[in-house]
């Protein structure tokens, strides 16, 4: 049977304030008697952090950073969506919440996806607060912008550094709680198990980085924000050090993993320039605002500009072909981003594509600049002009930029309930770490408003329920299950560091990132989703037979780090690629080449697919157990989304 | 510019690393060669490249700080032939790429040195001193919900852009590594300069700068003499107009105190 998502009776606009009312609350005298251990300390991670402390719980705070104000969260650039109205241009909490969940193909919960957009207005007042310094009009107002294809103007921003204002945000609020002593901050700390007792969690397993003790920690709850696992592809706009391991070992102790297959890929991207690269850079959105995207029109204009012999200014007019201007009337170069990041595939797969690799489309800001002057769109976009020339040694004002899709955001992660419960009780996941709210695609400055929300306005209503009804007693470490996941870990570090065979375990991630891409990535079908589940199983048994490390576990190891996570990957690569493979449909970021409309667009199954693919792990190499949530849409009607 | 790339050609290199196993031991200098970089790699590529092959070759690899590799998280910090971020102005080490060398350079890298920054090994070094001073006050002493409407706190506009500036400072220490007293002026004025320009941090603005002051002190970095070292070596442009802020605050706090510890 499938566990019961908790969704709330009643009008979808009144279920969480009746919600709120209907849950326990902890007495405010015992609160100081609840220890609660929140592992990451990005937005979702130190939002909660410093919201449960500010209640009065004891709060453990874990990350594997050297201090909270690194997480992944520092880098998103666009900025955070809120329904605010400030524009008074027709927005609202309803339109936010239709719009994400049209967004998100109709994959994900109404119930939840409603509350995102009533708390997001909240979120703006409290980051205010805080002092983050938001964009402004001339009259001291909060600036907006639209963002993504938006119809409204509902993304607040801090210039293209919003994560990091907001990180720093949520930071100092975590700081001061820190400094009152309510929290307890662990860094360069990275959890390595969840300790479930009597079906309970418990506690966690960690290591600590720089002197590789092992660990254990124990609490009434814990809360999971560990961020995203698109690192999986090796490549992608993530941070480095983004990884599936929190997830996927509570996964292995009973936590559900849904829709792991559906990622987003974003268009604009600074290409890949060799074998040694190491992340893809995003270039934000914005530029396809003014960018004209095109690549030669014919396969031989194309092979003689990537052999040196014209250069692009040679090509004419009418030998360029501006695919998303041609194919999509309507919305031109602002398709979303996975219809965008599709065309960009498809026009390189024929051999029109563009560098030295031709794997790039052309941003074109010749048309920009002529209308209006280098000044101006110096003005708009001159720091992602700079960044572009910085990493490429090109510069977009003479000729123009090169860009790829490239792996940005996991909407798939641990399946939790209206609650953000997974199926271990005591065991909550917040932020891009669950996978509640973007369905199959998730809209621009949407992750940033999500883990907010999850971290400053839900956790703390939800998790005080779970508590409530659990005795104030002490907890500690002295149940066997501590012992027992401790053995655990050690031997599997132990494990890793015996191997003593060839390979490092960067050669095995980028083995694997180069097999998700080509059967797992932006178009997949069911031949070769077979061909990658062989292969995958086939990279694994190489790892844990031929794979090289040196140096010992009591110490700082950065390769053994590596080592862990990527042998993680390596199991829900396989994940995915199931989950890819079971869904016999396209929808948001998922592109079933067997299921696409005459006109080569995502076909959906409402009949056979509306529903949540929540995986339960069993045993190592046994399949999982695919278990449905349906998902009941009484709110809005379902469409064919259409960018004709 | 690459394809015009004067450079383009693959180069070899020299590389002098700083080694040290823990926080305990004497580290010193190692030679390595690299071969075959391409002069569009980054800093931080041509290090996973020599990282490889170390690990290959059954040898430790050289541990360093890292993480975005975008120049925002801050992780990254390398002092690079005697330069916080090596030579190019404006640009974190993840940031400075391959193309600003030429074949057959030598090329130092070592960490950040100052007694507030232990090296944890190799490159590596523990920044925690940071999230003290931050801890100290860097913060708005509001708790979650029951804030009024965002709106309600009109901000003008110049104000904002200038809180903003001091805001995107990314924590990296260069400031510290540059100057030669180990200050961390350049840190603690951009925080304090934020909140104090900010209305919303004008009720803290005399404990917190004292506070983090103190905590500064008591962390071990070292006094400010107005070199300028620390911003013109600050990868994002921290100017020193906050060092100035902040000896304003200060000042101003000192002959007012609310500080009645
Ligand atoms: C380049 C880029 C730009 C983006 N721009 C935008 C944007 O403009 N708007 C928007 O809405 N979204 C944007 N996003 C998406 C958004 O930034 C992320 O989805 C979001 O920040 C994730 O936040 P998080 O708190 O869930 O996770 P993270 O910020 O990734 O934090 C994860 C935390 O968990 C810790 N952690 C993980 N595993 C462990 C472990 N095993 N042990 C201990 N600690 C652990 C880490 O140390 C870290 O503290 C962007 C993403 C990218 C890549
Ligand atoms: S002031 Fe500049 S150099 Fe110093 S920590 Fe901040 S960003 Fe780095
Ligand atoms: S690695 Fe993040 S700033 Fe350099």
């Amino acid at each position: 049977m499938f566990p019961d998502s908790k969704i709330p009776e009643g009008p979808l606009a009144e279920k969480w304030d009746k919600h709120k009312f209907n849950v326990k609350l902890v007495n405010p005298a015992n609160k100081r008697k609840y220890d609660v251990i929140v592992v990451g300390t990005g937005l979702a991670g130190a939002s909660a952090a410093a919201s449960l402390a500010e209640l009065g719980y004891n709060v453990k705070a874990f990350t594997y950073h050297d201090s909270p104000r690194r997480a992944h969260s520092i880098a998103a650039q666009g900025g955070i969506n809120a329904a605010k109205n400030y524009q008074n241009d027709g927005d609202s909490v309803h339109r936010l919440f239709y719009d994400t969940i049209k967004g998100g193909d109709y994959r994900a919960r109404e119930a939840n996806v409603y509350r995102l957009a009533q708390v997001s207005v909240n979120i703006i007042d409290q980051c205010v607060a805080q002092g983050v310094p938001f964009a402004r009009e001339y009259g001291g107002l909060l600036a907006n912008r639209s963002f993504g294809g938006a119809q409204v103007s509902r993304t607040f921003y801090a210039r293209g550094q919003t994560g990091q204002q907001l990180l720093l945000g949520a930071y100092s609020a975590l700081s001061r709680q820190v400094a009152y002593g309510k929290v307890k901050l662990y860094t360069r700390s990275e959890m390595l198990d969840v300790v479930v007792v009597d079906g309970q969690a418990r506690g966690i397993i960690t290591r600590n980085l720089i002197t590789g003790e092992i660990e254990q920690h124990a609490a009434h709850a814990v809360v999971l924000a560990t961020g995203g696992y698109g690192n999986v592809f090796y490549l992608s706009t993530n941070a480095k050090y983004c990884n599936a391991t929190a997830a996927w070992r509570a996964h292995k102790k009973g936590a559900y993993f849904a829709n792991p297959c559906f990622t987003q890929i974003h268009p604009t991207c600074i290409p890949v320039s060799g074998d040694y690269q190491s992340k893809l850079t995003l270039m934000s959105e914005s530029l396809r605002n003014d960018g004209r995207v095109w690549v030669p029109a014919s396969k031989e204009t194309a092979e003689r500009l990537r052999a040196g012999q014209i250069r692009v200014q040679d090509i004419p007019e009418e030998e360029r072909d501006y695919f998303l201007e041609r194919k999509y009337p309507a919305f031109g170069n602002l398709v979303p981003r996975d219809v965008a990041s599709r065309n960009a595939k498809e026009v390189c797969d024929e051999g029109r594509g563009v560098g030295s690799s031709g794997l790039a489309v052309y941003l074109d800001f010749a048309d920009a600049i002529k209308r209006n002057g280098e000044t101006w769109v110096s003005q708009k976009y001159g720091n992602l002009f700079d960044m572009y020339a910085k990493i490429t040694g090109e510069n977009p004002y003479e000729q123009p930029m090169r860009i790829y899709p490239a792996v940005h955001y996991t909407m798939g992660g641990l399946w939790v309930d209206y609650n953000l419960q997974t199926t271990i009780p005591g065991l909550y996941a917040t932020g891009e770490c669950n996978f509640s709210d973007h369905g199959a695609n998730r809209l621009g400055a949407s992750a940033l408003m999500q883990g907010l929300a999850d971290g400053y306005f839900v956790i703390p209503y939800t998790i005080g329920d779970y508590l409530a009804q659990t005795p104030p007693k002490p907890v500690t470490t002295d149940h066997p299950a501590f012992k027992e996941a401790e053995a655990e870990v050690r031997a599997r570090v132990q494990k890793l560091m015996s191997i003593n065979g060839t390979r490092t375990p960067d050669d095995f991630h980028k083995a694997l990132g180069h097999i998700m891409w080509e059967y797992c990535g932006m178009a997949r079908n069911a031949e070769g989703l077979r061909h990658a589940k062989a292969e995958i199983q086939k990279l694994r048994r190489e790892f844990w037979s031929d794979l090289k490390l040196v140096g010992t576990e009591s110490e700082m190891n950065q390769a053994l780090e590596k080592a862990g996570r990527v042998a993680d990957f390596l199991e829900l690569g396989e994940l995915m690629i199931d989950d890819a493979y079971n869904r016999n449909e396209s929808c948001g970021g998922h592109f079933r080449e067997e299921y696409a409309t005459e006109e080569g667009e995502a076909k959906r199954d409402d009949e056979n697919y509306a529903y949540v693919a929540a995986w339960q792990y069993v045993g190592d190499n046994q399949p999982e157990i695919l278990n449905k949530e349906e998902l009941k849409f009484e709110n809005v009607k379902l469409t064919q989304r259409s960018y004709k | 510019m690459a394809g015009s790339n004067p450079n383009a050609k693959p180069m070899n290199l020299t590389l002098k690393v700083w080694r040290q196993k823990n926080r305990n031991t004497q580290g010193g200098i190692v030679d390595y060669q690299v071969k075959d970089i391409s002069p569009d790699m980054s800093f931080l590529e041509m290090l996973d490249v020599l990282n490889e092959d170390l690990l290959r070759k059954g040898e430790e690899p050289v541990a360093f700080d890292h993480d975005c590799r975008e120049g925002i998280c801050g992780s990254c910090n390398l002092f690079i032939n005697g330069r916080a971020h090596g030579p190019e102005a404006g640009t974190t080490t993840c940031q400075l790429h391959m193309r600003k060398f030429s074949d057959g350079d030598t090329i130092t890298i070592e960490p950040w040195r100052a007694a507030a920054f232990p090296v944890n090994k190799d490159l590596s070094v523990d920044r925690s001193a940071f999230d003290r001073i931050i801890q100290a006050g860097g913060y708005v002493s509001v708790n979650t919900g029951g804030t009024p409407d965002a709106n309600e706190i009109p901000i003008p506009k110049e104000i904002a852009d200038r809180a903003f500036e001091a805001a995107t400072c990314i924590g990296c220490g260069a400031c510290v590594a540059s100057c030669k007293n180990a200050s961390a002026m350049l840190f603690v004025s951009a925080k304090v300069s934020q909140l104090a320009l900010l209305p919303q941090g004008h009720v803290e603005r005399k404990t917190r700068v004292e506070n983090m002051v103190a905590q500064m002190d008591k962390e071990g970095f070292g006094a400010c003499t107005n070199i300028g070292s620390c911003a013109a070596e600050c990868p994002v442009g921290i100017s020193l107009e906050n060092i100035a802020i902040l000896n304003h605050e200060f000042l101003a706090a000192k002959a007012t105190s609310n500080n009645l510890a």
